[in-house]
């Protein structure tokens, strides 16, 4: 039996993939779903696993190298199998289209997948507990019969942060992008382009949240609140209010969201990312500060699974941190609009007829008129 | 309430029932003057006459025919099997003629029939007097199978299998008989196919019927005290209809379950409970559900391989305490 | 101490039961003729085994019974049907598989029932039935009924348990019943004498000290007069018989068997249609005068009338609603 492998589209925007490493060597044996290699996609590192069994007869691209989408990139077949007529087909590009598995696969509707690794046992009852409690399985270790995770293993574990429910409808965004820079670059031409934009600037009295946080972080050094929870925080409760904001261009309609998904831009070496915090708005101030720094910490790391930087419905992005006062953010397609958080900064501030210095920063609310 | 045997339980239903409706009779080998090879129907040939409480021949299949063309044309016949083992003679007529007529006949001729005995094993009867048939004929549709577990459950359910306009298996147990329990002296019948959970609790269900009630019962009691587990006993009593709703109601208190049976493990009753359970409540358990059955093999009469092939209590209590992970 | 029973002269008065007699047998074999047709179209599945041949022993046989005594059959079941006065309208839709069959469709060829006709059923394991005819019967004696009850059955049933079980029951609990053992000398393809310690089927009768005659199952009247004596035996005295019928089989086993196969000869089925049982009453009734050519022709053109009729209903009529499949499992 012969198997071609193809370079997988392992995110929803992918179209071309960076041998990272190849797992196995050619005369290596493979069995189903072992992880072959690691590919470098427009957004992460991610595991290509083989769809077929045998041995790794040949690999047709290097590491370092980079495929687009439905190339064949391998050959999996047994010892005594002649895969010469297999080799006679490679470059032909024919992969996408002869092999389904290599289309970007839809989310699943609902619950976005907690266990990563499928690998991980759990009795239904634990799977089910956990999916209700938020935790992900692959982060517990069971004490079951062969490392099952059981109920009371759940029971006994700290839910995770919020990963949840994914949109009720979601939908891929079919601009078309490849890696991250790209990515970007396609992102602000589309964005600057062709939605029209306004722009609204406001500046806001930070001074009881800067009271507030420090209240909060003086009750719970372990979890630090920063300023760009408490926006996150805002901002969701906001859009709650105002739902009209929180909503998707569609060319022939718009969709409003009844749930808030608040995409949060974080800078990388490479470039820029947002990682969603889901349902952010029926997330505590120690959830969202929880889940935004772990997410920030993944995405530095290229760690972030699609469905985690996908989905989103406003974003925000703070620059505040680095000592800027206030900038244009650019709108993250389909979504209708972003905020851009500057610094916050001592200021003159009349009040009462009395001149005083007080925190404010400068907020930017862009918004698509379409 | 007078406490009685499961027994005499049997035999007040058939003698009220007889009483009640002069359609019904009884028929089998040793039921009339002999009283009853286990005497269940002693003293109904003094008060209902040969008429009515009829010997037979030892020709298993015959009479088991002649209650069948019986019941074809009027009549409400109780068949007494002096054991089960010796249904298979019969098995061509309670399942080819009982179980099919009121299909074939398009809904035209209803059998309202009770084949009633002893089944399982008793005590060192050796292979072929030690067999529990429940899943036998649990298998066929048309048949309706019920195997009590107290006095009060035969007599409730024997009297409704009476009145049933369906074939009905009646399992009944050697090792039963002389249990017993409280039986009211009115009228009262047990509706087929609900089960009735026997004790409650909290940990496990435990999934039974018939002897292994009783089994179940021993073990709940040493878990409970050695091992503070709480466990719930549902008795089938009907395996045919079975209520799923009452052990997917325990299942969804507890989630895990453990099901114990007389027969051998292959497609027997519980594989039909467990398909039953994964398939109603895969979300709700914690535990893959265990099986606690007879050993697959003919039982021997050697007194110590014998009892290591039946279902005990020692097996049931290890089975729990590996579905609530504490072994 | 086996005498065959010869049928008496003709009477004349009874002229209007012979021609009832002989509509039946014509009946009986233009329905089958009709039904191998239909079969051998499609039109009709399964199992099917025709009766050609062997009509004179349902014919005369119920033709001596009562409205509400019980007859059951086995598997060869058509001419058992349709003697007992079911319609050809409902025997054939049920071989169709219609809803407006004798068993709404459910049963097909072996299974014909009609508790309006009393007819308890086509049963289709040799054998099977015998202890449900004892069983009827005794419900007969239980109740203290005046009836009958009567089983159809081939010779090669008597080898089997539950032949010798019931008539073994029937005859201890001296039940009103009669036991039709119809030999057509191969069970299927299996000759009697190859299967049989004992060819006369009713000798049988001797283990069970049960009242036997032996008769010509090729004539009507001597099957009707033999079957007269058994049900008086039973309505007056409460005792069994075994009747053997001596017939022959002129068709093959089922629709799938040839006519004649490796087991008997062309010359021998040849020979045995000189003793058509249809031909040879309606011989004797046109010889003797009691009915005429002309008013056979017009029995016969009735019949392809009613049969044109049943083929059509059976054609017409609707196939069992889905949900039919799942009812009359249990009584509800």
């Amino acid at each position: 039996m012969v198997t071609k492998v193809y370079m997988e589209a392992l995110s929803p925007t992918m179209e071309e993939g960076r041998i990272v490493s190849w797992n196995k060597s050619e005369g290596d044996s493979v069995t189903h779903g072992d992880v072959l290699a690691e590919v470098e996609t427009d957004k992460a590192i991610m595991e290509l696993q083989a769809r077929g069994e045998g041995v790794l007869r040949k690999v047709l691209a290097p590491e370092g190298s980079t495929v687009e989408v439905g190339s064949m990139i391998g050959i999996l077949a047994d010892p005594e199998d002649d895969i010469s007529d297999t080799l006679a087909t490679a470059g032909l590009g024919t992969g996408r289209t002869d092999a389904a598995a290599v289309e970007p696969a839809a989310p699943t509707p609902g619950v976005a997948p907690l266990i990563v690794d499928a690998r991980v046992k759990s009795s239904p009852l634990a799977r089910r507990l956990a999916r209700e409690r938020r935790i992900d399985l692959s982060t517990i270790a069971g004490s079951g019969p062969g490392g099952r995770i059981i109920v009371r293993d759940v029971e006994t574990a700290e839910p995770a942060p919020r990963h949840v429910a994914a949109l009720a409808e979601p939908a891929f965004n079919d601009t078309e992008l490849t890696q991250l820079r790209k990515t970007i670059a396609k992102r602000l031409t589309s964005s600057l382009g062709p939605i029209p934009h306004f722009f609204l600037t406001s500046e806001i009295d930070m001074e009881r949240v800067w009271e507030a946080r420090a209240a909060l972080n003086s009750l719970d050094a372990e979890q630090r609140i920063s300023f760009n929870d408490i926006i996150l925080k805002v901002v969701a409760e906001a859009l709650r209010l105002h739902p009209e904001c929180n909503a998707w261009w569609q060319e022939d309609h718009i969709r409003y969201f009844k749930e808030v998904h608040i995409g949060m831009a974080v800078a990388i070496d490479e470039g820029l990312i947002t990682p969603v915090i889901r349902n952010a708005n029926l997330k505590s101030l120690r959830e969202i500060a929880r889940e935004s720094e772990e997410l920030a910490q993944r995405a530095r790391e290229r760690k972030l699974t699609p469905d985690e930087y996908t989905g989103g419905t406003f974003s925000i992005s703070n620059l505040g941190m680095f000592d800027i006062d206030q900038f244009t953010a650019v709108i993250n397609p389909p979504e209708a609009g972003i905020l851009a958080v500057g610094s916050i900064g001592q200021q003159p501030v009349a009040q009462d007829g009395e001149i005083t210095l007080e925190p404010l920063a400068l907020g930017s609310f862009r918004r698509s008129n379409k | 309430m007078p406490t009685i045997t499961y027994r005499d339980a049997l035999n007040h239903a058939l003698k009220e029932e007889m009483q009640r409706d002069p359609t019904v009779f009884l028929m089998g080998e040793e039921v009339g003057v002999y009283q009853g090879a286990y005497k269940v129907s002693r003293g109904l040939l003094d008060e209902f006459s040969e008429k009515r409480v009829v010997d037979t021949p030892i020709t298993e299949l015959g009479f088991a025919g002649v209650g069948i063309g019986a019941a074809m044309v009027g009549l409400r016949p109780v068949i007494e099997f002096m054991t089960w083992n010796f249904a298979l003679l019969a098995i061509d007529q309670i399942v080819n003629s009982a179980a099919k007529m009121l299909y074939m006949s398009g809904g035209q001729i209803p059998i309202p029939i009770v084949f009633r005995g002893p089944g399982g094993a008793a005590l060192q009867l050796a292979a072929q007097h030690s067999q529990a048939f429940e899943s036998w004929y649990s298998h066929v549709p048309g048949l309706k199978v019920v195997a009590p577990a107290t006095p009060y459950d035969a007599k409730g359910l024997l009297k409704t299998a009476i009145r049933d306009n369906n074939p009905v298996v009646f399992l009944e147990g050697e090792m039963m008989y002389n249990s017993k329990g409280e039986v009211p002296e009115e009228d009262y019948t047990i509706p087929l196919g609900v089960a009735d959970v026997k004790r409650e609790g909290s940990d496990v269900t435990i999934v039974c019927h018939a002897k292994t009630v009783q089994v179940a019962q021993k073990a709940a009691h040493r878990l409970e005290e050695e091992c503070d587990i709480s466990a719930e006993i549902v008795d089938l009593r009907t395996i045919r209809p079975l209520d799923i709703e009452t052990v997917i109601r325990s299942v969804e208190k507890t989630n895990r379950c453990v099901v114990v049976e007389e027969g051998w493990p292959f497609c027997g009753v519980g594989a039909q409970v467990v398909d039953y359970v994964q398939f109603h409540a895969f979300d709700l358990l914690d535990a893959p559900i265990l099986r606690v059955t007879q050993a697959d093999v003919p039982l021997p009469y050697n007194k110590r391989l014998e009892r290591s092939a039946k279902p005990n209590p020692e097996r049931v209590f290890d089975a729990v305490k590996q579905v609530t992970y504490r072994d | 101490m086996v005498q065959p029973a010869t049928a008496s002269g003709l009477n004349p008065d009874q002229a209007v039961f012979y021609r009832r007699l002989l509509r039946q047998l014509c009946l009986i074999r233009r329905f089958e003729e009709r039904a191998g047709e239909s079969y051998a179209l499609g039109k009709i599945g399964g199992f099917c085994h025709l009766y050609i041949g062997q009509e004179a022993v349902a014919v005369g046989t119920i033709a001596a019974l009562r409205d509400d005594d019980y007859v059951m059959g086995s598997y060869r079941d058509h001419g058992h049907a349709l003697a007992r006065g079911m319609s050809s309208r409902e025997v054939m839709a049920e071989l169709y598989g219609k809803v407006t069959g004798c068993s709404r469709g459910k049963g097909g060829s072996m299974h014909l029932f009609s508790v309006e006709h009393k007819y308890l059923g086509g049963h289709a394991i040799v054998g099977g039935h015998i202890p449900l005819v004892a069983g009827a019967a005794f419900a007969i004696k239980y109740l203290e009924q005046d009836k009958v009850a009567v089983g159809f059955f081939g010779e090669a049933a008597v080898n089997n348990g539950a032949f010798h079980e019931a008539l073994n029951m029937a005859a201890v609990w001296k039940l009103p019943a009669i036991f039709i053992a119809e030999n057509n000398r191969y069970g299927m393809g299996t000759a009697t004498e190859r299967a049989s310690a004992v060819y006369d089927v009713a000798t049988r009768a001797c283990s069970y000290d049960m009242d036997q005659e032996m008769v010509d199952g090729m004539d009507v009247l001597a099957m009707h007069e033999a079957t007269e004596r058994a049900a008086r035996r039973a309505r007056e005295h409460s005792l069994p018989t075994l009747l053997e019928a001596r017939t022959y089989r002129f068709m093959g086993h089922s629709m799938s068997d040839p006519i004649h196969g490796h087991y008997r000869a062309k010359e021998e089925i040849d020979e045995q249609k000189q003793r058509d049982p249809l031909h040879m009453f309606q011989e004797r009734l046109e010889t003797e005068g009691l009915v005429t050519h002309e008013e056979y022709q017009e029995i016969e053109r009735e019949i392809r009338e009613e049969l044109d009729d049943a083929v059509a209903f059976a054609e017409e009529s609707a196939e069992p609603d889905p949900y039919e499949l799942y009812t009359d499992v249990y009584w509800e």
